[in-house]
């Protein structure tokens, strides 16, 4: 679709970055539309705080260096809020691309930093044995893990949520969790066979 | 009366407590049937989408799944979440837009004895229900107590008017829809600039001061116009906004104090329903202050005293402008 790769028939993993990328995208990525007028990164609120601006990293995957690719933080401080999306002239799901390279970079495991990955696994987690989410079990976890000294910041936050109900110390458990188990464990197989 | 098939999401029963209390407070009024999908679970926030791609998405759709089924006389799903609206939109949206994708999801589903054709359900988030099928001539023939007075900052936040897969709103970046309706209620509605910026989502636990900084703007800018309260119509944007603002305002030696509702809880007070039946006294940022400027009282905890920081005898503090100076 893209890249001159499957006509050629090379296998170099990094020649194929573009297109896998775009292979494991949900929608239709358009990353190849990708112009790199740069009105994403000039739309981000957190750029600033980025490895790479989208644009650059678009570049990076272009380009085939998927090492620096999933290594860059920036997939994980982007905040999803979908101001480069409607602002892209090409269409670009910029969005999406960044879920797809968070989860390349966990498979690859090139990005250093574990703190944001754990979080999503602790999430992923608790709804996985659940089937809903279980903030206090979630915030506990992360927080002795990753930011024990933001504990006592926090405390008067975390007593707040609870004094006025706003977490539950137990968590709650939908009725078909062997249903939705099911349903995860073949979606699991079939994320390895595409 | 209208009917629809409702998706709290998980933080409807905790976080978002007093969202949900008001949203049943209002039914009645707003004469809506919300019909809860049975044994829903988690939409998997913006967590899954970065760990593997089918599971996230068989996941969200077997909400979808459990919605058709009791699809009942309609087939519209309503989310009160922005990001519960959006993971639902979003994998109807993208299972129809690749085959591969929903040929996949499908296949998951079937292990639970479950499918969805993409299409099948039209997903809307709460506020598009209230302004778009009952509309604002109706919901301001309920009001019995305008709200004249309250200056309120609307916070849309993010995952509503963007991406926007059905172009529903008005505009992805100063949509219009909640400044109608709170001026339907009576309120004076500031022109907020930032309404639909980030509230810095998940970044509260993974990047703080990332988080810190854009809940900043938005206080920053809502003081800057002098508002009593910001209205939110998400569970995410009021948790981050209220939760928050103590650990904000330690980051950044502010003082800002601004009480962060649901527009469900405004809409409540104008319909001259009870505050404790709207989940008033559940913010962390007192609303009690702002709301008593119009005349109603809402419930709060009695102030714990707490215990002195920092000695009177000790060096003098730079303080913030229009703080005020302690004295003993």
């Amino acid at each position: 679709m893209t890249t001159l790769a499957r006509k050629f028939n090379d296998t170099d993993p990094n020649v194929r970055f573009l297109e896998e990328v775009s292979e494991r995208t949900a929608g239709v990525s358009r990353l190849e539309m990708c112009i790199q007028c740069g009105t994403c990164g000039g739309s981000c609120p957190s750029a600033a705080d980025m490895d790479h601006t989208p644009r650059m990293l678009f570049a990076l995957i272009r380009a085939g260096m998927r090492e620096e690719a999933l290594s860059s933080n920036t997939p994980w401080i982007c905040v999803s809020c979908y101001h480069c999306v409607v602002r892209c002239p090409q269409d670009v799901h910029i969005a999406d691309v960044m879920y797809t390279l968070k989860s390349m970079a966990i498979q690859a495991k090139l990005y250093k930093d574990s703190t944001a990955p754990d979080f999503s696994q602790t999430f992923v987690d608790m709804v996985e044995t659940y089937g809903r989410s279980y903030e206090f079990g979630l915030a506990t976890r992360h927080y002795l893990k990753h930011f024990p000294l933001r504990m006592p910041s926090m405390a008067p936050m975390g007593l707040g949520m609870l004094s006025k109900k706003r977490m539950d110390i137990t968590p709650k458990r939908i009725e078909g969790i062997e249903q939705l188990k099911a349903i995860l464990a073949r979606a699991k197989q079939l994320e390895v066979v595409s | 009366m209208n009917k629809y098939l409702f998706y709290p999401g998980c933080s409807m029963d905790t976080s978002a407590r007093a969202y949900n209390e008001s949203l049943m407070a209002i039914r009645d009024v707003l004469e809506i049937d919300l019909a809860e999908i049975n044994d829903w679970n988690c939409c998997g926030a913006t967590e899954y989408l970065g760990i593997n791609l089918i599971p996230a998405y068989a996941l969200i759709a077997r909400n979808l799944a459990l919605a058709t089924k009791q699809a009942n006389g309609t087939r519209t799903v309503v989310a009160s979440c922005s990001a519960c609206y959006l993971n639902l939109a979003k994998a109807d949206h993208y299972m129809g837009e690749r085959e591969a994708l929903n040929v996949h999801v499908n296949d998951a589903l079937a292990a639970g004895g479950l499918s969805y054709k993409p299409g099948s359900l039209e997903i809307r988030h709460l506020l598009d229900v209230i302004i778009n099928d009952i509309g604002l001539d109706f919901v301001r023939s309920k009001v019995v107590k305008p709200l004249k007075g309250l200056r309120v900052a609307p916070y849309l936040g993010c995952m509503v008017p963007r991406p926007d897969y059905k172009k529903r709103w008005s505009d992805h970046e100063h949509p219009n829809e909640l400044d109608r309706l709170l001026k339907a209620l009576g309120a004076e509605v500031i022109d907020f600039p930032l309404k639909t910026h980030c509230c810095g989502g998940h970044m509260t636990q993974i990047s703080p001061s990332t988080a810190f900084e854009l809940i900043r703007r938005l206080l920053q800018s809502a003081d800057q116009y002098r508002a009593d309260v910001m209205v939110t119509v998400c569970p995410m944007c009021q948790m981050n906004l209220d939760a928050y603002q103590r650990e904000t305002n330690q980051h950044f030696h502010t003082n800002y104090q601004i009480p962060i509702l649901f527009f469900t809880q405004l809409m409540g007070v104008a319909f001259g329903k009870e505050p404790k039946e709207l989940g008033f006294g559940r913010e962390l940022v007192k609303a009690n202050q702002a709301m008593s400027r119009i005349g109603v009282e809402t419930p709060t905890e009695e102030p714990k005293v707490q215990p002195r920081r920092k000695k009177p005898t000790g060096l003098p503090m730079p303080t913030m402008p229009g703080e005020a100076v302690e004295e003993e």
